[in-house]
């Protein structure tokens, strides 16, 4: 379906590097047996605006490979299309961890050989302990982070520390919060502020969970899952719900937005990396991977995307300038894992599409 | 019979490819059973339809025919005046009137939902210049409300109520309202008696075109409703989407399918009705 032709460019470019790979082992005879050089071709599938502008075209020009990316909107899009081709058509897709593991229990993704990542090393170590992959067997991650409070400080009369901050509001906040709208965070506030899990699947805690949000909703002035942080800067939103990256959006253009992770605790969310068991290039997936993992590479992500990554060597490259303005990309991976990582909920979905329904239908 | 075939291939193709194919897989999913991770099972099973009659899908569907119902009848209010002053207009003004009629069209409806929270958000344009002329103290609730979803509504499928009553009125032949008032009924009654009942085809379109899609929306409950409340296509969307539940997501949908297919039915029935009364009366 693919067709994994060699382009022109691409070609010279493999045969360059191949010529020049052969005078490198001559003159050096060097370490380790040589591993297979990566050629031809790769198609990704990654969000849209979630590679920094050179990654492809430098890595392209390192390696000879060409890189094919295509964008999808959400991870919902994404599993659709592998649904669609029964797992096949990419070779690597970036998907959220719970999606991960979805794609792991449909046996469509590879289990990873670690050798073949000489930078698996640069890896954070807390991130081999994230419940849906632990010692990332079939996923690596690409970003990670948590979920909290974003609001602004010099509107709000008060410092918010909990999630009933947001579920059971003062009077100055009247229609003035609003709270993730897909499911997972939909739900996130009021089963942390009961004490329940983040993946919680015990129907009588999600019905508790339900009727807590559902009194909530008559002081929300929307579920927002994407302007959020835009409402923080206008002013028509005080508090909202936020991944702690997109708060960084709206500190950006505000620096009285802060974020704060409620004391009753949060998520743990990942964006991981996944090769397809389907894939008929994997050493240069192998490659692109690890290209990545590279902290010099790692650090343009999170210029672009003011996500944490999971790689502390690329933390510190990260510019004073940038750390001092955006406090919660310091968030070290321990403190990051006090929050719950995110599962796929199994057989337990159908049971939270219902309760997220009669949330958004209840009044 | 060669040429018939040649003549109606292409659109036959289209229907068995377009609709026959993906109702049929609907259909063939409804009574399938949910696969954990995706997919689905080939185990037949009715429990999906059981689920289905619930009073919460039962209210959902409710708060959706109102919404679709006030949405078409703000639109036959909207559009009707709007058809038949375009159709009295001189022909040569009636073209670019028509064009501006569907010009929105060629932009897409998500990034036009958008500026309407440009302009309804409670730091919009129209708040701010209504506290601007000193009309309101308090900003107005104007949008993430039933009101926003309707006015959503209503503004994306204007022209499709438009359009088929333009066509209905400037195929009205002047004589006909002409020989009414001649015969001495009034401006009121040569409309009510003359020119509404033989506009009444493209006022039936006209509405189905507007409720059917309005019914089945989704982006407009989510993007101008703020996502609380639904309306069956946010949770259609939802369960394909977050609870991979396909099966039961097609049997939503088919009841959808099956709602609008009476009503179409009823359409014609009427029409047809209408059609018969006019031949014998």
């Amino acid at each position: 379906m693919n067709g994994r032709n060699i382009g022109g460019a691409g070609r010279r470019a493999a045969v360059l590097l191949g010529a020049l790979a052969l005078v490198v082992g001559a003159c050096g005879a060097s370490a380790s047996p040589t591993p297979e050089k990566p050629s031809g071709k790769i198609v990704v599938s990654n969000w849209d605006l979630y590679f920094p502008e050179t990654l492809i075209s430098d890595f392209t020009k390192e390696t000879g490979v060409e890189v094919e990316w295509v964008k999808h909107t959400t991870n919902e899009d994404i599993m659709g299309k592998l649904d669609a081709s029964n797992g096949s058509g990419f070779d690597i897709v970036f998907v959220s961890a719970q999606f991960a593991e979805a794609l792991n229990n449909r046996g469509w993704a590879e289990r990873l050989d670690r050798t073949k990542l000489a930078n698996i090393g640069k890896l954070d170590p807390q991130a081999d302990k994230l419940g849906y992959d632990p010692g990332n067997t079939f996923s690596i991650p690409y970003t990670w982070g948590t979920t909290g409070l974003c609001y602004r400080s010099d509107l709000v009369s008060f410092t918010p520390d909990s999630w009933n901050d947001l579920l059971d509001p003062p009077a100055e906040l009247d229609k003035k919060i609003t709270a993730l709208a897909t499911d997972r965070w939909l739900l996130l506030p009021a089963l942390k502020a009961l004490g329940y899990s983040a993946n919680e699947t015990d129907e009588a805690k999600l019905n508790e969970a339900k009727d807590l949000l559902i009194s909530a909703k008559q002081r929300l002035l929307a579920y927002d899952d994407t302007t959020f942080y835009s409402k923080l800067v206008s002013g028509e939103a005080l508090l909202v719900e936020a991944w702690d990256g997109w708060c960084n959006y709206g500190i950006a253009e505000n620096p009285d937005i802060k974020f704060v992770v409620p004391s009753e605790g949060s998520d743990l969310w990942s964006d991981t990396m996944v090769i397809l068991k389907s894939s008929t290039n994997k050493t240069a997936a192998y490659a692109f991977i690890d290209y990545i993992l590279r902290p010099a590479v790692a650090k343009t992500v999170v210029d672009l995307t003011l996500y944490k990554v999971p790689n502390p060597e690329a933390m510190a490259l990260v510019d004073a300038e940038t750390l001092a303005a955006f406090p919660n990309l310091a968030m070290t991976g321990e403190e990051l894992l006090k929050g719950e990582p995110l599962r796929d909920l199994g057989d337990a979905a159908p049971l939270w599409a219902r309760i997220v329904a009669e949330i958004t239908a209840g009044q | 019979m060669r040429r018939r075939l040649l003549l109606l291939g292409p659109a036959l193709g289209w229907w068995a490819v377009f609709l026959v194919i993906p109702v049929s897989l609907v259909i063939a999913y409804s009574v399938f059973e949910r696969g954990t991770y995706g997919g689905v099972v080939p185990t037949l099973t009715l429990d999906n339809f059981a689920r289905a009659v619930d009073p919460l899908y039962l209210r959902v569907l409710l708060f959706s025919l109102r919404v679709a119902v006030l949405a078409t009848v703000i639109a036959l209010l909207i559009g009707y005046p709007a058809a038949y002053f375009i159709a009295t207009l001189p022909r040569r003004w009636r073209t670019p009137v028509l064009v501006l009629v569907i010009l929105p069209f060629w932009t897409s409806l998500l990034i036009r939902t958008y500026a309407w929270i440009v302009l309804l958000n409670r730091e919009g344009l129209i708040n701010r210049g209504l506290e601007a002329l000193g009309l309101v103290g308090e900003p107005l609730p104007l949008l993430y409300n039933e009101f926003a979803i309707v006015l959503g509504l209503v503004y994306g499928y204007l022209p499709l109520m438009i359009l088929p009553i333009y066509s209905s009125i400037e195929r009205l032949h002047p004589e006909l309202r002409e020989a009414s008032s001649d015969l001495g009924a009034t401006p009121l009654r040569t409309f009510v008696r003359v020119t509404l009942p033989l506009t009444l085809p493209g006022i039936a379109a006209g509405c189905i075109f507007v409720f059917v899609p309005s019914l089945g929306s989704f982006i407009v409950p989510d993007l101008l409703g703020g996502g609380l409340a639904i309306m069956v296509g946010n949770l259609i969307q939802a369960q394909f989407l977050k609870a991979r539940d396909w099966p039961f997501g097609a049997v939503l949908a088919l009841i959808l399918i099956a709602l609008m297919g009476l009503l179409l039915f009823l359409q014609a029935w009427l029409l047809e009705r209408d059609r018969r009364q006019a031949i014998d009366g």
